[in-house]
C-alpha cells in the first residue's frame, strides 16, 4: 500500500520526520510545526505537553493521518501516514461518542468487517474493560463526561489499533473523575500494550502516566527536551524521584511551582 | 351533595395512590375550560348581530355535519392531503439529497447560495400563473406550488444541517475505514435526521398553507376549494368556517405527527443539547 522509506529501527513503531506544518490564513503563513522529530517505540506511552495553542493537537492530528504535513514525513513501521486509518484510532477531547447510538453500538462502530457472533463477544469484551456493565443500551445522552470518555476509549481499543492517539481526553472532565480515569487509562494499557500518544497540557498528568513526556514550545512549536520517567507503575506522586521529575518540567516550561 | 362527591371523588383517588390522574386532569383543564369558554361567547355574539358577518359554533357545527352527509367532508380532507402528500414528497425526495451534497461541498455552496437567496423569498403563490400555464388546472398545479412552497426550505435546511454537524463526528467516522456510502448511511445521515426532521415539520405547514390557496384557483375539490365554493354559491359562511375549522385541526394532526418523530430514542439527543 504505502511507499516504505526507510526502514524503522528496531521497535521504532512511529516516527517523525522532520515535520514542518504551516497554515495559511488570510494570505498570512503561520508556522505551526518546525522540524518536529521523534520516535516512539513499539508499545510505549508517551505524553506530549505544552501551553495550549502551541500544536500539540495540529501534531497529533499531523501524526494521525487527519492532516497532511506541510514537509517531512510520519511513518508508522516504515510505512507512510497518508491519511486516518483504522489501525491507528484518535480519541477526542469530547462529544467524540455517536449520540445516535447505544454504548454497545458505539463500541461496536469499528467492527462491521467481523461476523456478528464474534462482534458482539468483542463489545461484550470491552464493555467489560471500561467497566461499562448494565449501560450496554444508554444512549451517550444518559451518561456522565467520564463513561462517555471510557465509551470512546472502548470504541477506539475494539478494533484493535497499534496506536492509539489521545488529544486531552480527559481536559472536559472534573479532578476526581480524571484521576479515576488516569488509574483506568494505565489498567487498560497495561491489559492491551497499545502504543499510546497522549496530548495534556497537564504536567500532572504526564509525569503520572507517560514512560516519556515530550516538552513542546509555544509556536512555531518545537520539541525543547523529552523527559524519561523512569518510575514504575504504580507510581507514588509524592516520591522525590516524581516531584524532582515534574518540577524539572514546570521549570522548562518556565513556569514558577510556587504560586 | 356536590360537595360530599367531590369529597368522596379525592379520598377515593388518596386511599388508591392515583397521584397522577389529578394531575394529568388539571393540566388538561385550563385549554378545554378556556375552549368553552371561547365557544359560549362566539356563540352569545353571533345570536346577537343584527346583520349577520360571521355563523356561530352552532352552525359550524351544522355545516361539518351538512359535509358529512353528503360524504364531502372525507372526500375533501383526501384530496387536499394527497395534493399535500405529493408535493411534500416529492420536494423532500429532491431537495434532501440536493441539500446534503450542496452543504457537504464547500465550494457547490458558494456557488449555488446567491440564487438560492434571490428564489427564497418568492411566495410560492407568485408561481400560480406559471403553474396553470405549464400543467393546467387541475391536480398537477397544486402539486407543483406545493413543491415550490416545500422545496427551498427543505434544501436550505439540509445545507444548514451538513455544515453544522461537528469535524468530531466527521473525523470519527473518517478514522474507522468506512466506504463513502457507509460513511454518508451511519454518520453523516444520522448526525443530519434531527435537523431535517425539525425542517421537514416546519415545512409540512407550509404545505398546508400552500395546499388551500392552490385549491382556491386550480382545481374543483379539497378544503381550499370548499370555502371558494361555499361562497361562491350561495354564500355559505357556515360551510367557510367550517373549511377553516377543518384545515387548523388536520394541520394540528400533521404537526403532531412530526413532533413524535422528536422522541425516537435514536433522534432525541439533536433537541436536548440546543
Amino acid at each position: 500500500m504505502g511507499v516504505v522509506t526507510t526502514p524503522p529501527a528496531i521497535g521504532t513503531k512511529l516516527s517523525v520526520d522532520h515535520v514542518h506544518v504551516v497554515f495559511k490564513r488570510d494570505g498570512k503563513t503561520i508556522s505551526v510545526l518546525e522540524d518536529i522529530n521523534l520516535e516512539v517505540r513499539s508499545g510505549e506511552f508517551i505524553c506530549i505537553v505544552g501551553p495550549s495553542g502551541c500544536g500539540k493537537s495540529t501534531l497529533l492530528n499531523t501524526m494521525a493521518g487527519f492532516l497532511a504535513p506541510t514537509s517531512g514525513s510520519v511513518n508508522i513501521d516504515g510505512e507512510a501516514v497518508r491519511g486516518p486509518d483504522p489501525r491507528r484510532i484518535l480519541v477526542f477531547q469530547e462529544r467524540g461518542v455517536f449520540p445516535w447510538l447505544t454504548v454497545e453500538e458505539n463500541i461496536g462502530f469499528g467492527l462491521f468487517r467481523l461476523p456478528r457472533a464474534e462482534r458482539e463477544q468483542r463489545i461484550a469484551r470491552y464493555v467489560e474493560l471500561v467497566r461499562l456493565q448494565g449501560f450496554e443500551k444508554a444512549y451517550p445522552s444518559d451518561l456522565s463526561g467520564g463513561m462517555r470518555q471510557r465509551v470512546q476509549v472502548a470504541r477506539a481499543l475494539a478494533v484493535n489499533p497499534d496506536v492509539l492517539f489521545l488529544d486531552e481526553p480527559f481536559g472536559a472532565l472534573d479532578s476526581i473523575t480524571r484521576l479515576l480515569m488516569r488509574g483506568e487509562l494505565l489498567r487498560i494499557w497495561e491489559a492491551e500494550r497499545n502504543t499510546v500518544i497522549f496530548v495534556t497540557h497537564d504536567i500532572d498528568e504526564a509525569v503520572q502516566l507517560a514512560d516519556r513526556v515530550v516538552v513542546m514550545s509555544s509556536r512555531p512549536a518545537r520539541i525543547d527536551r523529552v523527559t524519561t520517567i523512569d518510575i514504575p507503575h504504580p507510581r507514588n506522586i509524592s516520591s522525590p524521584r516524581y516531584l524532582e521529575l515534574r518540577d524539572a518540567i514546570y521549570e522548562q516550561i518556565g513556569l514558577a511551582y510556587t504560586l | 351533595m356536590l360537595f360530599d362527591y367531590c369529597r368522596a371523588g379525592f379520598a377515593l383517588i388518596h386511599s388508591q395512590g392515583h397521584m397522577k390522574s389529578p394531575r394529568n386532569l388539571n393540566s388538561a383543564l385550563p385549554p378545554v375550560a378556556f375552549l368553552a369558554f371561547l365557544l359560549i361567547c362566539w356563540q352569545i355574539a353571533a345570536s346577537r348581530q343584527a346583520f349577520p358577518i360571521l355563523p356561530g359554533p352552532v352552525e359550524v357545527l351544522g355545516g361539518i355535519a351538512d359535509l358529512v352527509r353528503h360524504g364531502l367532508l372525507l372526500k375533501y380532507v383526501v384530496a387536499s392531503l394527497f395534493r399535500v402528500t405529493w408535493g411534500f414528497v416529492s420536494a423532500a425526495v429532491l431537495a434532501i439529497p440536493m441539500g446534503l451534497t450542496i452543504g457537504w461541498y464547500r465550494r457547490s455552496e458558494m456557488a449555488v447560495n446567491p440564487i438560492l437567496q434571490v428564489l427564497r423569498p418568492i411566495s410560492p403563490l407568485a408561481w400560480i400563473p406559471l403553474a396553470i400555464l405549464w400543467f393546467g388546472v387541475g391536480d398537477l398545479s397544486a402539486m407543483f406550488l406545493i413543491f415550490m412552497g416545500c422545496f427551498f426550505p427543505l434544501l436550505l435546511t439540509a445545507i444548514g444541517a451538513v455544515q453544522s454537524t461537528p469535524d468530531v463526528y466527521i473525523e470519527a467516522g473518517r478514522n474507522f475505514g468506512l466506504s463513502p456510502a457507509a460513511f454518508v448511511y451511519r454518520v453523516l445521515y444520522p448526525a443530519v435526521v434531527p435537523k431535517l426532521i425539525i425542517g421537514l415539520r416546519i415545512t409540512l405547514g407550509i404545505a398546508w398553507l400552500v395546499v388551500v390557496a392552490a385549491e382556491m384557483i386550480a382545481v374543483n375539490s379539497g378544503l381550499g376549494f370548499l370555502i371558494v365554493d361555499a361562497r361562491n354559491a350561495g354564500n355559505r359562511y357556515d360551510l367557510v368556517v367550517a373549511g377553516m375549522v377543518i384545515i387548523g385541526i388536520i394541520g394540528l394532526l400533521l404537526d403532531l405527527g412530526m413532533r413524535s418523530l422528536e422522541r425516537v430514542k435514536s433522534f432525541r439527543w439533536g433537541y436536548s443539547e440546543a
